[in-house]
């Protein structure tokens, strides 16, 4: 029974809360390192990698932190393993860390991981926030690979990098440059609504979910929420009795 | 001459060129999430130069006196969002305590900049330019108002979008992601131009 919810915290993350087609986080690196699959790769797997070790940490330290400083202290143990992947990637993988250049270090800004931190991690045990930290992890690698998919291989008729006989002739440059990001975002994010019959995201609309302190502001009004801040605290507190349940 | 030359050169780049929202795809979170109205979107503009501009004059002299002078270069993102989360949470005491009117106008946004990553990567873009301190100073104002610009001009594209008759799996964020991508098409034709404008 236990394995169960192990498991359905570690699957969440990856189709039905997807963090960047559902909960629309972390948008910043969605749009910037997919231009090409090995950028969008080593992206999501950096991410996840500091996903998970932040998740470990902030979990373990969750009775220690004084809720009163608790964003600060999370946004320190993140940038901590930000910067320690960093090393590592300049070290063993210089080219990828040319590659990211500086969306490296905006991992740390990335508010996937404050908000796990601030939604799961700082509530949960250790096992489950590592879990919930991998599924969330894989989920963003996954939705950076199909972004990355689609630009690749119709803007620049490549696949990792290799030419593809017949699209090469056929690219639509315009798909790898900004604009093009926001395009196919768009595009992706329309068609899992359509999947989904629209469900999963019509009650989130633009609201605090999409802005980067989200977990931070969550007490005091945000200037962009109307009527959408009470939908999200309405389930932040859902989620935490379901949480407190189980 | 040269130097005012090439500040404004820096300042058209960063505003118009490699506008940070629209092509550096920095800060698009609240470039999505403030630009409904264009009140709101004003205030956060302006939030960010201000918090831009601050960040940059703390953090420049910091990574020159104190980072690379004790090689200490490998702490540049811990110290830089330290000191970024420090300065507005100290920018908003202040602005309580002795502009309450602009602390009311403004104070709202000031918590949400802290994880704003345009913020953090115009600091740390300073650094990797190699730019002097004036230049750095002109460049974080530049990308202050091109993000002014960029929440100034999609609000007023929002505003219809809320009046249009989208499909139904494409209403909410995905038309206004099509939306953004054309404004950014826009602003993908000042390519070149500050290249060419002293040419």
């Amino acid at each position: 029974m236990k394995k169960e919810t192990n498991l359905s915290v570690f699957l969440r993350g990856l189709l039905i809360e997807n963090p960047v087609f559902v909960l629309v986080l972390g948008t910043c690196p969605t749009l910037a390192t997919t231009a090409s699959v090995v950028g969008a790769l080593a992206m999501g797997l950096a991410a996840a990698a500091v996903l998970v070790c932040s998740n470990v940490a902030i979990s373990l330290l969750r009775n220690l932190i004084p809720s009163a400083v608790r964003i600060p202290c999370y946004i320190v143990i993140i940038a901590g393993f930000v910067t320690l992947v960093q090393m590592l990637m300049h070290a063993y993988l210089p080219a990828l860390y040319e590659l990211l250049g500086i969306y490296l270090a905006l991992i740390t800004v990335n508010c996937i991981i404050l908000g796990r931190a601030e939604m799961f991690a700082g509530k949960n045990g250790v096992l489950r926030s590592a879990l919930d930290g991998a599924g969330m992890g894989l989920g963003f690698t996954l939705a950076l690979l199909a972004m990355a998919c689609v630009r690749e291989i119709f803007g620049g008729g490549t696949f990792w990098g290799l030419e593809i006989p017949f699209i090469s002739n056929y690219k639509i440059e315009f798909l790898t440059k900004a604009p093009g990001g926001f395009l196919v975002f768009g595009l992706l994010i329309a068609a899992v609504n359509a999947i989904t019959k629209c469900r999963a995201i019509k009650k989130k609309d633009f609201g605090c979910e999409t802005c980067p302190s989200a977990g931070a502001c969550a007490a005091k009004p945000c200037p962009a929420a109307d009527e959408n801040l009470t939908t999200k605290v309405g389930m932040t507190e859902k989620e935490e009795k379901e949480n407190g349940n189980g | 001459m040269e130097t005012v030359k090439n500040l404004i050169f820096i300042l058209m780049s960063s505003v118009l060129v490699n506008n940070y929202v629209l092509s550096r795809f920095l800060g698009i979170c609240p470039f999505l999430g403030v630009s409904k109205k264009l009140p709101q979107a004003a205030g956060m503009g302006v939030s960010v130069i201000f918090v831009m501009f601050l960040a940059t004059l703390a953090t420049y002299p910091l990574q020159h006196f104190v980072l690379a002078r004790f090689g200490l270069e490998y702490l540049q993102t811990i110290v830089f969002i330290l000191v970024i989360a420090a300065l507005v949470q100290f920018v908003e005491m202040l602005l309580k305590k002795y502009i309450p009117s602009l602390h009311k106008n403004l104070g709202v946004y000031l918590p949400l900049i802290t994880t704003n990553c345009a913020v953090l990567g115009v600091t740390i873009n300073n650094i990797t330019d190699g730019y002097t301190f004036p230049e750095a100073v002109v460049s974080s104002l530049g990308c202050g108002l091109g993000f002014l610009l960029a929440m100034v001009l999609f609000s007023g594209v929002r505003e219809r979008i809320e009046n249009c008759d989208a499909p139904e799996c494409f209403k909410g964020l995905p038309v206004t992601l099509v939306a953004a991508s054309i404004v950014s098409l826009a602003f993908f034709g000042f390519t070149g131009l500050a290249e060419n404008l002293f040419a």
